[in-house]
């Protein structure tokens, strides 16, 4: 008889429908609007953004909307020297944490219009964002974040943040 | 605060390749499927399972006597599908079945393309149909049909 | 499982969802914090107090990996909290509850449960939880797998369909006195009879709805327990045990481990008043009735069961809160929990209750 078989192949498919919730939702649909809310907690007061309906320490409901500015500081960041599948940018390129003015806890996007190699913490950034006919629920409706120019944060003013 | 907006929902598809190492005992049987035999596995009481197992499941030790087993055997439960889903053995209606295969002692779960309901029963005799080119897994039986009596009494 | 020199743990609060359809609107930590708080103001511990907190969830439901960690949002984890998870029914992570509180350096335990079912085709997504190599390739999807048992069940002559289907009215009649409960309401079995199969011999009714929803338990252990809530509703025994894997190699008819896992959690030390059974499909609890020697001086199910309301991973803790709660309430003074997990009954846990510790 012939050599045994050593792999199969299994593949698998499942589809789903991803409901983004009500507090996500209020969210991305704002930011469709070109605002950035996000929600403060009734009993720490810390404002979350991207808001998720409750504070994560707290584990209250969050109801109170906060829109917080589209420029911030950066608070930690990466350079991403490695190609993947379904990129958008080829590396090298910066991925950065932004905390948004008014927020307290950061954001994750790109930093563009900068030399990599001058990515730094506390470097103050705005938001670019795309054609105000091309806003859509999604994070995507910004582009990037550059810098703004203005002299960097303060550590003490983010290390809280980090 | 504002009126609330609809829900946002978005189509989200989860799907990997997996590519699964059978290891040596479930790779004899898919071996085996490829050459349209069918191996079962000797357990410590001498009962033959099928599909074979790596251990056995009263003593835990590992098992390693292939014993080959026929191709046809008998329905022990069953249930009829008449709308399949995707990716079912099938197409049209067709019956789920635990089939215990002659010379095993326990039964494998598989797809018995009977035409009817009616048509099914515990106990009836089913044949494996083999797929023209097999390729070393379960998919090697297209499913199992209904054996024909071919002598008068040979039914049930 | 041994019972000498064992803490006694009680269920001091139970809290859940309103069992739906789909929950359109609220996602998973939406839906579960109101009920986490309803929990934990019921049982009267400060959330800061609690010791130990266990979920029970399935990332599949979702079709994200780690989605379980989400939850978290829902607990409020800080100052950091001992925290733990099974990719299984809520009942458990509510063994694990116990198990923890046993070490005795911790006296209360938050264990909640939740899933929405809405986000995908359910039976399908269950079809990944079969043998991998021989069975799921084939895709056979859950309502089909739990056909063939009920099949075996029929030819054992044992019961007929028409019991199937008085099991079904009987829940769903019961479950219009269950304000969470998703169907509920008055069947006629003739009726029932009448309408087609959807993988024969299962009908419609003989299936459990598909349902979004969340359950939380508060286990307090010794003084807390007594001190936090005038009623409890003490775990005496808790036990659970699996069998084979393959279908083919089990008597589908019969459910050796939830006779044994009843025993070893003392269910026969005494009478039962109440005995909420995880049966999904309404064949399984004429299967689980069997194997737990139930007579019919036991009510079954008085919250009409997994066919009133199943919320997958939920459902199983949702009955051990169910029979606290007929002993909390009065009702009972001691009541049976199961919950089940795997394809036709595979694993399965029992929980044994009464108004009095040990």
């Amino acid at each position: 008889m012939s050599d045994d078989v050593t792999t199969i192949s299994t593949p698998i498919r499942l589809d789903y429908t991803y409901t983004a919730g009500v507090a996500a939702s209020r969210f991305l649909t704002s930011v469709a609007e070109g605002r950035l809310i996000g929600q403060r907690c009734p009993q720490c007061a810390k404002v979350y953004i991207p808001p998720r309906g409750g504070c994560p320490t707290c584990g209250v409901a969050t109801e109170e909307e906060v829109q917080v500015a589209d420029r911030g500081t950066v608070t930690t960041f990466c350079i991403v020297n490695i190609p993947f599948p379904g990129q958008a940018i080829r590396p090298p390129f910066v991925a950065a944490s932004v905390l948004l003015d008014g927020a307290d806890i950061a954001i994750f996007h790109l930093l563009q219009e900068v030399d990599v190699a001058d990515a730094r913490m506390g470097m103050r950034v705005e938001a670019v964002w795309a054609p105000r006919d091309e806003w859509q629920p999604s994070m995507e409706s910004i582009r990037y974040f550059r810098p703004t120019g203005e002299p960097d944060a303060a550590y003490d003013t983010y290390k809280e943040h980090l | 605060m504002a009126d609330s907006p609809r829900v946002l929902t978005a189509p989200h598809v989860l799907e990997y390749p997996y590519t699964r190492s059978v290891g040596p005992i479930l790779g004899r049987f898919f071996g085996g499927l490829r050459d349209r035999r069918i191996f079962g596995i000797g357990a410590r009481d001498g009962r033959v399972i099928v599909p074979p197992q790596e251990f056995d499941p009263l003593t835990a030790e590992a098992l390693d006597e292939f014993v080959e087993v026929g191709s046809a055997g008998v329905v022990t439960t069953w249930a009829w599908v008449r709308e399949p889903r995707t990716h079912q053995p099938l197409t049209h209606a067709f019956a789920w079945a635990l089939i215990r295969l002659d010379g095993a002692d326990t039964a494998m779960l598989h797809a018995v393309d009977a035409g009817d309901e009616s048509a099914m029963r515990t106990g009836m005799r089913v044949t494996a149909r083999w797929r023209d080119e097999t390729q070393g897994d379960i998919h090697d039986i297209v499913c199992f049909d209904p054996e024909i009596a071919t002598t008068a009494g040979g039914g049930h | 499982m041994a019972r000498a020199g064992r803490r006694d743990v009680a269920v001091v609060a139970f809290a859940q969802t309103a069992y739906v359809r789909s929950e359109s609107e609220r996602n998973e930590v939406e839906m579960l914090m109101p009920v986490i708080a309803e929990a934990i103001e019921r049982s009267g511990i400060p959330r800061s107090d609690i010791g130990f907190t266990v979920s029970g969830s399935c990332d599949y439901l979702a079709g994200q990996p780690f989605a379980f960690v989400n939850a978290l949002d829902a607990v409020g984890a800080w100052p950091p909290i001992r925290e733990s998870h099974v990719e299984m029914d809520g009942a458990w992570a509510l063994y694990e509850a116990w198990v923890r509180l046993q070490c005795g350096d911790i006296d209360s335990a938050l264990v909640y449960a939740f899933g929405k079912s809405s986000l995908g085709e359910i039976r399908d997504v269950m079809t990944l939880q079969l043998d991998p190599y021989c069975v799921a390739p084939l895709t056979p999807d859950s309502i089909s797998i739990a056909a063939l048992q009920a099949r075996a069940l029929l030819d054992s002559g044992r019961y007929s369909e028409h019991d199937f289907a008085a099991v079904a009215v009987r829940n769903r009649r019961d479950a219009k006195s269950n304000a969470a409960a998703q169907v509920s309401g008055d069947f006629d079995t003739d009726t029932l009879l009448a309408e087609p199969y959807i993988v024969s011999p299962l009908r419609m009714h003989d299936c459990p709805p598909i349902s979004d929803g969340a359950a939380v338990i508060v286990l307090a252990a010794g003084d807390l327990a007594t001190r936090a809530s005038s009623r409890q509703a003490w775990i005496t025994g808790i036990d659970h045990r699996i069998e084979a894997q393959p279908l083919g190699a089990r008597d589908l008819t019969q459910s050796p481990s939830t006779t044994l896992a009843a025993e070893h959690a003392g269910a026969h030390d005494a009478a039962i008043d109440v005995a909420e059974l995880h049966a999904p499909f309404a064949h399984q609890e004429l299967i689980l009735r069997d194997a737990l020697r139930l007579d019919d001086g036991v009510r079954i199910n008085p919250s009409g069961g997994a066919l009133a309301a199943n919320a997958m991973m939920v459902a199983g803790l949702a009955r051990v809160g169910e029979a606290a709660q007929r002993i909390i309430g009065g009702e009972a003074h001691r009541a049976l929990a199961h919950a089940t997990a795997g394809p036709c009954l595979q694993q399965n846990l029992v929980c044994v209750m009464s108004a009095e510790a040990g």
